[in-house]
């Protein structure tokens, strides 16, 4: 039975606290367009993406009307284009960029990621050249996301792979930097990639999964930060017991979204990721809530305490709201695109050693972090490999999404725009990994990959 | 089916009025009324059943949008499932 402080708290919470469902996702196989012919390849690509996904948009606003909650993006994921880059040797992988960007255009939609390769134990046929053509495939498209998978806790970290994606995150900056290095804001670089990842830069639609299918991302800090500040004085269990109610009603929200869609659109409903996922926005920040349970800012000492804590407790409370939870699931830390984090970086208090350390307790990665642009390719490297090792031991997903600065060094920002929001110029450690990084070669996966 | 229009804003001649008149015009019976008028603040949540509309649900959204920018008020109208899903297990 409806009561009226629901309605109002529901109400409160879309127009005042921002929530809102991020994105709708469509999966979708591209397996069956591979071609030895790259051009009659492309070709099926663009089809098969039109003909499954041209009503995906309208009917993501037709949701929109109905329930009265926004839905910020509509995007697609597709099958890693390097798995189809292999069937023709010799081809430009820029031209599925192209193709993917029209399907993109044709659709409407805002993102299409799954410009990406998985090269956690080794190259094959077509990833390499496919990761080569990064740099030029997201400078001569806008709405592409790339990732690439170099390391898991099954396979070890392929270091060949590291020392490649370092080359290839400072060129593909340089190719941009007339846009703000936007390029680098659109790779990312996997360790434990998952497959039903409806969030960018890093969604790809694994080999496992159905031809189509529906992914729902929610979003909400702001109402949970609006709900800590009613209990001031409430012990950490306590707050853990706030965050996991609240959390539970947005991935309600999500469920709903993804099942109506997946109703309307005729496609079997994948996941819904429950992520507290900030945007610039005043009042949506996951930094904000952190500094609710009382610190005086982010990244002072007690914030990888508080994250951990908050990640727990979004996942408990999203999990039993959903019949299908997946993607990546917990607290995004993207720092260019959180008013929070933002101040904490530009204020010397969120430094790259501290980003680090929260990965390892919540759900991704080193996200949106805005490098000096001389940079050595070693040092991103050398970064790569750290936060790797991180999700490696951990069985964890990690990422690493960092923006070199090109002609911009510490103290400078880069203004990216929309979601993306804008980022500081953060340090780096001046002292080389390149002896290291050039060694190439895996590290070798840990004991606990050993569980048959 | 039913759908939960809320009513926000300035007290003000006719509210009631118009805003059920437009829930009549798209074939919407209103199901349930609250009300209250706090100094000149105006709230009501409206229950609406939506079974037997005669135009889309989108449409009426628009209306009641449109209704809400042209008299200074804010009007919500979503459907019920929204509220049932986040408030109840």
């Amino acid at each position: 039975m409806l009561n009226v402080y629901d309605i109002l708290e529901t109400i409160r919470m879309i127009q005042d606290e921002c929530l809102d469902i991020r994105t709708i996702t469509m999966g979708i196989s591209l397996l069956d367009c591979i071609d030895t012919d790259i051009d009659k390849a492309c070709e099926k690509v663009y089809s098969k993406i039109v003909d499954r996904a041209h009503a995906l948009v309208p009917t993501g606003e037709q949701i929109e009307k109905e329930y009265g909650i926004p839905i910020i993006n509509k995007r697609i994921s597709v099958t890693p284009i390097s798995m189809l880059a292999a069937a023709c040797p010799g081809g430009d992988p820029v031209k599925f960029a192209k193709a993917l960007q029209r399907a993109a255009d044709t659709c409407g939609v805002n993102f299409i990621g799954g410009y990406s390769a998985l090269v956690q134990k080794g190259f094959s046929a077509g990833d390499e050249a496919l990761i080569r053509s990064i740099p030029e495939a997201l400078a001569v498209t806008d709405n592409i996301c790339s990732s690439v998978n170099i390391g898991s806790t099954k396979s070890g970290i392929n270091m060949d792979a590291v020392k490649l994606m370092g080359q290839i995150v400072k060129e593909t900056a340089e190719r941009t930097a007339d846009r703000d290095c936007i390029g680098a804001a659109k790779l990312v670089i996997f360790c434990n990639a998952v497959e039903d990842n409806p969030f960018m830069a890093g969604a790809f639609h694994g080999v496992g999964e159905p031809d189509c299918e529906i992914h729902v991302g929610v979003s909400g800090p702001g109402v949970v930060r609006s709900a800590l500040s009613k209990y001031p004085d409430a012990s950490i269990n306590e707050l853990a017991d706030i965050i996991k109610k609240t959390a539970f009603k947005i991935t309600r929200m999500g469920q709903l979204v993804g099942a109506r869609a997946s109703k309307l659109l005729n496609v079997p409903f994948g996941i819904v990721d429950l992520s507290l996922a900030p945007t610039p926005a005043v009042g949506d920040s996951v930094a904000h809530i952190l500094e609710e349970m009382g610190l005086e800012m982010c990244g002072t000492h007690g914030t990888t305490a508080c994250l951990a804590m908050l990640n727990d407790a979004v996942k408990k409370g999203g999990v039993m709201a959903s019949s299908t939870v997946g993607g990546l699931s917990g607290a995004f830390i993207p720092v260019s695109e959180d008013a929070g984090m933002i101040d904490a970086a530009a204020a010397g208090v969120l430094s790259l050693e501290k980003l680090e350390a929260m990965t390892a307790v919540c759900s991704v990665g080193l996200d949106m972090i805005v490098v000096p642009g001389d940079i050595a390719p070693e040092t991103i490297s050398a970064i790569i490999a750290d936060e790797a090792a991180i999700g490696m031991v951990n069985t964890k997903t990690t990422a690493v999404r960092l923006i070199p600065a090109i002609g911009k060094k510490e103290g400078e920002t880069l203004e990216f725009g929309g979601l993306l929001g804008s980022g500081p110029v953060m340090p780096v450690r001046q002292q080389s990994a390149a002896k290291f990084i050039n060694r190439g070669g895996r590290i070798p996966a840990p004991m606990h990959s050993l569980k048959n | 089916m039913r759908a939960v229009v809320t009513v926000i804003g300035k007290d003000n001649v006719g509210i009631l009025h118009k805003v059920s008149g437009i829930c009549a015009e798209a074939g919407g019976n209103v199901i349930e009324v609250t009300q209250s008028v706090l100094q000149d603040m105006f709230a009501m949540i409206m229950l609406v059943d939506i079974t037997a509309l005669s135009c889309d649900f989108s449409e009426l959204v628009d209306k009641m949008t449109n209704l809400g920018t042209e008299l200074g008020l804010s009007i919500h109208t979503m459907h019920e499932d929204i509220f049932n899903s986040m408030h109840s297990i």
